[in-house]
């Protein structure tokens, strides 16, 4: 495979001409091969499930700031799940809070942070930003779409069955997940668990698939590998780690379906339950830990790398200003890639493994910091003495690095062996990846969707509601997360149902509830988000072609981009997507396709040498006899 | 590294089906890695049943090796234009698949005649599991090879347009290597 990386694009604009028939509704907005309209249906699923996700977060928050309130008013809502008392005091049923972490969690690394981000940006830009008119295959790309659909379905029916969705936490540990006695969530609702997944994999393989083929394969003519703008480095390098790590996860999860289901033991050994043993013999839980964990970490950098990609571009257009250390940026998301295959036992530090093999993990755990502070340096040098423009996804990506700084630090107290014996699954882990992964990569998502809103729907979202909407959650999150800190080194365990049969725990009660309220302050303020978006799509202002004034492809095409991406040729790409504000340029971009011999005043001597190859770029011919 | 740059060559070295198929091949790669891996650590922990692999595997396995060979005679008849060979070829090469299956499935019967159980040690469950997730993927394999004959009957498949074709051949000859591969590892790994 070694000679396609100077593959150049197959172009079908003779048939993009011809498909110019319009499409019924429903191969227009519901079955659609559009990457477009592909992208806006992973984002609008992916909302709704931030959406649930998050309104899970409130309730066991207020279960756990609040152990002795009444909950009987979420009766209408939630049902069985709250128990009334002889006092008609509402309780929420404990092994309902089990299931609400596990589905807060499963909703929101699969369901919103891969799906609805990936999902949605590499469908959305890789095309544009390439120049291609479309996904080397639509139908796949519209089978993967329509794959993650059934899965949610399956999931979101998992809440409605009697005994619940799956309860043994999104990592889904056996024996614990594996035998229905253990817990009610062990029982349908954990199969349900394992069919919704075994779909998404599916679903995720046959988007990253075609991603890392299109950017390989259908770039347009001039757009070398090094002309790249970074969101698609990143897309690149997050659809390889989904291809090489889920078919892990799915075997791992086909192995527990076969002890679940059909009788063998592979992860189970010596159970007793009431006294009678399990036939099971043989198994070893550990590893499935093993396997879980080789999907598990790559999984984070999934979630994480999209988000710095788009940061990558929302800082250098805001900032007017080339990013800083463009290769230092691909070589260190890279390797972040190779690293995040090597690290997965830092999960497991505490099941007994060999120290020794402890201290390798761990120090290549350490590693990863290295990478990770190129990247915080990188942003950081291309915001300093930028001619900063601040609109809401600027604001957003900035709180992206805040976020990825702040919470990678901790990553490095973690990442240590012996540290981890005290700080392992209590509130200081939850504290560190809600922040480094969870509220970064959603920062970055968020930073995709105002920046990319006027390329999506042709409208501008109200600047206003974004400024509110960023300093709540901003200041919300912070609020949360810093003080969960303080709660996980004074050693609370993570996923209790209460401590309050603990004296000692009785010390942080407060600050439990002070998070409580602050989550429910910063969950309630994505409402003006939500609203913000529904009102932008039909009554905002209208765009502009480039209202950013960036200078990558996508922002070339019309105002709302038909089938096909560009009416007429696709533009030819002349130089890096990163110059803004170059001494003596009459604008302070120069986008990706105007050509080194029409900017004489700004060109570098080295440059101007370019010009000659311009001919060549643009005397590449299509080798048209090759076959779709 | 915006300075310097690449001499593009107007030539496209692969179609993206191809791509597509081998980006395919290196998923299922990792998902048999991983059976595979997990197979090892939980050998090396000990409590680990020994039992003779029936002689019916290695004659299915002939089998799978003789339809590729097959499989690539049909290639070469597509490449001549020869489409009566091409739809002889394909016919023998999806029956061998058939074939395959069928010993596969008696291999089963054996076993359990012999006392070796999908339920019983982790050693007798991972054989069960890894030759039936082979089976799985043969079937699918099975099924490109059906659309794959369709279009030889359409006379879809030339010379001029081998794709299919090549895109077919490559993942069948793929799940050829991944079963021989597998039986290798069966019977070393004991």
């Amino acid at each position: 495979m070694s000679t396609v990386s100077q593959v150049e694009v197959h172009e079908h604009s003779e048939h993009a001409h011809e498909e110019h028939h319009e499409l019924g509704f429903i191969r227009k907005y519901i079955f659609s091969e559009d990457h477009k309209v592909i992208a806006k249906q992973y984002l609008i699923s992916g909302i709704v499930w931030a959406v649930l996700g998050a309104l899970m977060s409130v309730v066991f928050r207020l279960q756990l700031g609040f152990p002795e309130m009444d909950m009987a008013w979420m009766k209408p809502f939630l049902g069985d799940w709250i128990s009334l008392d002889n006092k008609g005091l509402g309780k929420l049923d404990p092994n309902f809070y089990l299931a609400l972490v596990t589905m807060h969690g499963t909703i929101m690394v699969f369901f919103v942070l891969t799906a609805g981000l990936s999902g949605t940006f590499s469908n959305f830009l890789i095309p544009l930003q390439i120049g291609a008119r479309d996904m080397a295959s639509g139908f796949m790309n519209m089978l993967s779409y329509w794959i993650f659909f059934i899965s949610s379905v399956v999931m979101f029916v998992s809440l409605f069955i009697k005994t619940g969705p799956a309860g043994g936490s999104w990592v889904i540990y056996p024996p614990l997940s594996a035998l229905k006695e253990a817990n009610p969530g062990s029982g349908d609702g954990m199969t349900l668990w394992l069919v919704s997944m075994a779909l998404f994999i599916v679903s995720s393989l046959l988007g990253g698939i075609n991603y890392v083929t299109t950017v390989i394969n259908l770039r347009t003519k001039g757009m070398s590998m090094d002309k790249l703008p970074l969101t698609i480095w990143a897309f690149t390098f997050t659809a390889i780690l989904g291809i090489l790590s889920f078919p892990v996860l799915l075997s791992a999860a086909l192995l527990l379906i076969f002890d679940r289901s059909f009788g063998t033991s592979f992860y189970l050994s010596d159970i007793y339950i009431n006294g009678q043993a399990l036939p099971n013999q043989g198994g070893s839980p550990i590893l499935f830990q093993h396997l879980f964990w080789f999907l598990g970490h790559p999984e984070v950098y999934i979630v994480i790398l999209p988000a710095l990609g788009l940061t990558s571009e929302v800082i250098a257009t805001n900032s007017r200003k080339p990013i800083f250390g463009y290769k230092a940026m691909i070589f260190s998301m890279a390797g972040i890639m190779f690293l995040a295959f090597i690290v997965w036992a830092h999960h497991m530090f505490v099941t007994g493994m060999n120290p020794f093999l402890g201290s390798v993990f761990m120090l290549l755990t350490l590693i990863i910091a290295v990478p990770s502070a190129v990247k915080g340096f990188n942003y950081i040098t291309t915001l300093w003495k930028g001619n900063i423009i601040f609109t809401p996804a600027m604001l957003f990506a900035i709180g992206l690095v805040s976020f990825f700084i702040s919470g990678g630090l901790t990553g490095i107290i973690l990442g240590n062996s012996a540290l981890d014996i005290q700080l392992h699954d209590t509130y200081f882990v939850v504290a560190h990846f809600h922040l480094v992964m969870g509220s970064a990569a959603i920062f970055g998502m968020l930073a995709g969707v105002y920046h990319w809103f006027p390329k999506m729907f042709g409208r501008m979202m109200n600047n206003s509601m974004g400024y509110i909407h960023f300093w709540i959650t901003f200041i919300g999150v912070y609020l949360v997360f810093f003080p969960m800190h303080y709660i996980g080194i004074a050693g609370f365990p993570r996923r209790y149902y209460q401590w309050s049969g603990f004296e000692t725990f009785n010390t942080y009660m407060d600050l439990n509830a002070f998070i409580t309220i602050a989550a429910i302050i910063t969950v309630f303020a994505q409402a003006v988000f939500i609203f913000n978006f529904v009102y932008s799509i039909f009554w905002g202002k209208k765009a502009s072609a480039n209202p950013w004034k960036s200078n990558t492809l996508e922002w070339t095409t019309p105002i709302n981009p038909g089938h096909g991406n560009w009416p007429g040729e696709i533009p030819t790409v002349y130089r890096w997507p990163y110059d803004y504000s170059k001494p003596g340029a009459p604008d302070d971009f120069i986008p990706q396709n105007v050509p080194y011999s029409a900017t004489p005043e700004s060109n570098l001597p080295e440059e101007n040498e370019l010009i000659a190859a311009e001919k060549e770029i643009n005397s590449i011919k299509y080798d048209t006899s090759l076959h779709d | 590294m915006k300075k310097d740059i690449e001499i593009t060559k107007p030539i496209l070295t692969v179609n993206k089906w191809k791509f597509i198929v081998w980006l395919f091949i290196v998923t299922i790669i990792m998902f048999f890695a991983a059976f595979t891996s997990a197979y090892l650590v939980r050998r090396a922990e000990g409590n680990w049943t020994e039992f003779e692999i029936p002689p019916i595997f290695y004659y299915s396995t002939a089998v799978l090796l003789l339809s590729s060979v097959f499989m690539h005679l049909g290639y070469k008849a597509a490449k001549k234009d020869n489409f009566n060979s091409l739809k002889l070829y394909i016919s023998i090469t999806f029956v061998a698949g058939m074939i395959f299956l069928v010993m596969q499935y008696m291999g089963w019967t054996i076993l359990q005649k012999e006392g070796v159980f999908l339920k019983g040690n982790p050693a007798e469950s991972f054989y069960y599991i890894l030759t039936g997730l082979h089976g799985f993927h043969l079937v699918t394999g099975l099924v490109v090879l059906f659309f794959s004959f369709l279009e030889a009957f359409k006379m879809n498949i030339h010379a001029k347009n081998l794709i299919r074709i090549e895109v077919c051949a490559t993942y069948w000859h793929f799940l050829d290597i991944l079963w021989v591969y597998l039986l290798l590892f069966l019977v070393f790994f004991r």
